[in-house]
């Protein structure tokens, strides 16, 4: 495919492993609109999930490749975005010759293979988006695995090298984690850093992600570039006891669908396919006995056991904390209490900004790290 | 890590899997190996559809074990095992058999639990294959599971994805109460989907909602979930969205999922491959009937076989299946009611 500076594609996003295709449910813009970068192009659906995207740069929305209703590969062209210099006839050429290019993985259309790495016996799946450019580790909460990144690791990876792990008892990882302590999952994290190689990486936790990827920070004095903590544990006693035993006490749809509906500002995200993978997950052999492992250590009786924002003086790398404001699972008025940290707080998001928000989080994440 | 396999493979591997971590699990069957006695390979057949293929060599004769052709001394031996400690998975090649051995199912096996004081347990999983399409006749094509549904003390399977089948099949084997998993012979190698390498269980009583839709809810068993997949496609060309409902165990069947689910569609169609008498169908219309009266906004449709054999002839097998021209007919119907 040629590829001209001049013309940029939109193409259909990569949100997670299982999306092979994307359908467009409505334009933001007409054609012939002036378009910034950042600015609301259109709206996508997966079979689990709706985003909006974005603009990645200026110009001129010269083509809506892919009318309302259309489905398409990953990876196919929705959009162009020309300046009026371009003529037709090169857009034209443009969308006549476009090709998908389709990565190949374990089966599904394009993504990055999954890999694992070793350590202490265990496994740990995680996936790699991006070649070039300093190492991202993402690290998901409990109960999470490396979706609630989706639509974070392929903007990310443009300027970086993103490393999408799961921690011991969630996703593809082993689902043995010992007592549930969190030196089973700083493990998990240390493992992936030895496999980035590079002496200067960027960690970005979520939830109890967040606490581990605290703890992680203060291990490794020197070797961490910048922290960001998205609604993170570790800095506080309080959490939604009530979220964390139900969650690992759900069987049945019933029981989850008010669960996940907890995590977002606005519930209506949740869809059905959304609650059926969290069942799928947790269906697996030795996930509940995982996450009871885990909740029983680190959120015993409805409290947080860990609390390290005493250590914000122990910490020797520029950290950033982003919280949603409409937060149930953990009190946004949290965020307060590591000294040092710079504050973002997200109105209109839940627990899951960086889904619900996902645009305004890459942004802080990728604006950190370019300056850490 | 999930790949996908087909219902097949799911069976295959789900029994590997089992048997790998339960030494108690054993197999017995007609020609689940390779023909006991005749000369040959011992593992030439593994099934008479070839799902237990491997299992033998694995694992060896002491636990899966070729009988001779009497679906009574299968069932009885099942049985009686079950009730001193191990956990047998009977092949019954068809359900089509099952008269043969209905007593000691129907009046061992589902009544044990109940009639010791809830002192005994029979975890026993009879395996058996059920449906249309095949070409098989009269005799190896019918879909008797509505007969077993009725007798109380009995689990009801009939899994619609290889996901459904691994699952469903490891629960029942963990189960500590008889079931039987209907196999629907047509969809072996039509269906194939996303399975996890490990082992899950999917639990009884919870039905699985196919697809979303808003327009009216089609409830749907085995085979006819996918005969009501295409009809759903023929309708959104339509504009109209049709839900789509597993129950995937109908006994126990879960009642408040398709109670919840025509509630909020207002219409109500059931497909079932069973003959129209005392069919699930039915019985699915009578719970709605009762429970979300009010909810209805058109007569409820059942979309079933005619009252007659399975034909042989192909063209007559054929106008027998429930197709998805005759799904959409129903749902058209309660679109149309006014």
């Amino acid at each position: 495919m040629m590829s001209d500076e001049r013309i940029q594609a939109i193409t259909v996003p990569k949100w997670g492993m299982a999306m092979e295709e994307g359908t467009v449910t409505g334009w933001h813009l007409e054609e012939g609109a002036t378009v910034a970068e950042g600015d609301e192009v259109l709206d996508v659906e997966s079979t689990k999930i709706a985003n909006v995207i974005e603009a990645k740069g200026n110009g001129i929305l010269r083509r809506r490749v892919a009318a309302e209703g259309t489905t398409l590969p990953v990876g196919g062209l929705l959009a162009v975005i020309a300046s009026d210099d371009v003529s037709d006839e090169e857009i034209d050429g443009f969308v006549s010759g476009f090709v998908v290019v389709a990565v190949a993985d374990d089966g599904g259309a394009g993504g990055p293979v999954p890999r694992f790495a070793d350590v202490n016996g265990r496994q740990i799946r995680y996936v790699v988006n991006g070649e070039d450019g300093e190492p991202i580790i993402l690290i998901h909460g409990f109960g999470g695995d490396m979706n609630a990144w989706m639509f974070n690791q392929d903007a990310l990876a443009a300027d970086c090298s993103v490393y999408t792990l799961e921690l011991p008892g969630h996703g593809g990882s082993s689902k043995d984690v010992g007592d549930g302590s969190l030196d089973v999952l700083t493990e998990a994290v240390e493992a992936v850093m030895d496999v980035a190689g590079a002496d200067h990486v960027h960690l970005v936790g979520h939830s109890l992600g967040g606490a581990v990827a605290l703890q992680v920070a203060l291990d490794h004095p020197g070797k961490i570039g910048s922290l960001t903590l998205i609604a993170p544990a570790g800095l506080g006693s309080e959490i939604n006891g009530d979220y964390i035993s139900g969650f690992v006490a759900a069987q049945r749809r019933k029981e989850m669908k008010p669960l996940a509906q907890q995590l977002f500002a606005d519930p209506s995200i949740v869809s059905r396919s959304m609650v059926e993978d969290l069942l799928k997950s947790k269906r697996i052999d030795g996930v509940d006995a995982a996450l009871a492992a885990i909740a029983g250590c680190q959120f015993a009786d409805g409290a947080q056991t860990l609390d390290l924002a005493a250590r914000a003086d122990d910490l020797d790398v520029p950290v950033q904390i982003i919280w949603g404001s409409d937060d149930a699972i953990i009190p946004v008025s949290q965020a307060d209490n590591l000294a040092g940290a710079s504050v973002h707080r997200i109105d209109g998001a839940g627990h899951m900004p960086m889904m619900e928000k996902a645009a305004e989080v890459n942004d802080l994440i990728a604006g950190f790290v370019a300056r850490a | 890590m999930a790949r996908v396999i087909s219902m097949r493979k799911a069976i295959n591997e789900a029994l590997f899997q089992v048997m790998e971590e339960d030494p108690t699990v054993i197999l017995l069957g007609e020609d689940i190996a390779g023909g006991e006695g005749s000369p040959g390979e011992s593992d030439a057949w593994g099934g008479d559809m070839g799902i237990t293929k491997g299992l033998q060599p694995r694992f060896g004769k002491e636990r899966v074990m070729d009988t001779p052709i009497s679906e009574s001394a299968i069932m009885g031996t099942a049985v009686g095992a079950a009730t001193c400690g191990l956990r047998p998975i009977a092949e019954l090649m068809f359900v089509d058999f099952m008269g043969v051995c209905f007593d000691q199912i129907m009046n061992q096996a589902a009544k044990f639990r109940y009639m010791f004081g809830g002192k005994a347990e029979t975890p026993v999983v009879i395996r058996t294959q059920i449906g249309a399409g095949y070409r098989g006749a009269a005799q190896h094509s019918q879909c008797l599971y509505p007969m077993f549904a009725h007798v109380p003390g009995i689990k009801c399977v009939i899994p619609s994805s290889a996901y459904d089948t691994k699952g469903l099949l490891i629960q029942a084997v963990r189960d500590n109460d008889p079931v039987i998993f209907f196999e629907h012979k047509f969809m072996y190698d039509q269906v194939s989907d996303d399975v996890p390498e490990e082992m899950y269980a999917v639990p009884f009583g919870e039905a699985n909602i196919v697809r979303e839709g808003g327009d009216v809810t089609i409830v749907a068993i085995a085979w006819m979930v996918h005969q009501a997949k295409a009809a759903a496609e023929i309708l959104a060309g339509e504009g109209i969205e049709c839900q789509i409902v597993d129950p995937r165990t109908i006994s126990p069947l879960d009642e408040d999922t398709i109670i919840e689910c025509v509630e909020e569609t207002g219409r109500l169609v059931v497909v079932d491959e069973a003959y129209p008498r005392c069919n699930m169908g039915t019985d699915i219309s009578a719970l709605v009937a009762r429970e979300a009266f009010g909810a209805l906004k058109a007569p409820i449709q059942v979309v079933s076989p005619p009252h007659v054999p399975v034909p042989f002839a192909p063209e007559l097998e054929d106008a027998f299946i429930p197709s998805p021209e005759k799904i959409a007919e129903a749902v058209r119907k309660t679109m149309n009611y006014k």
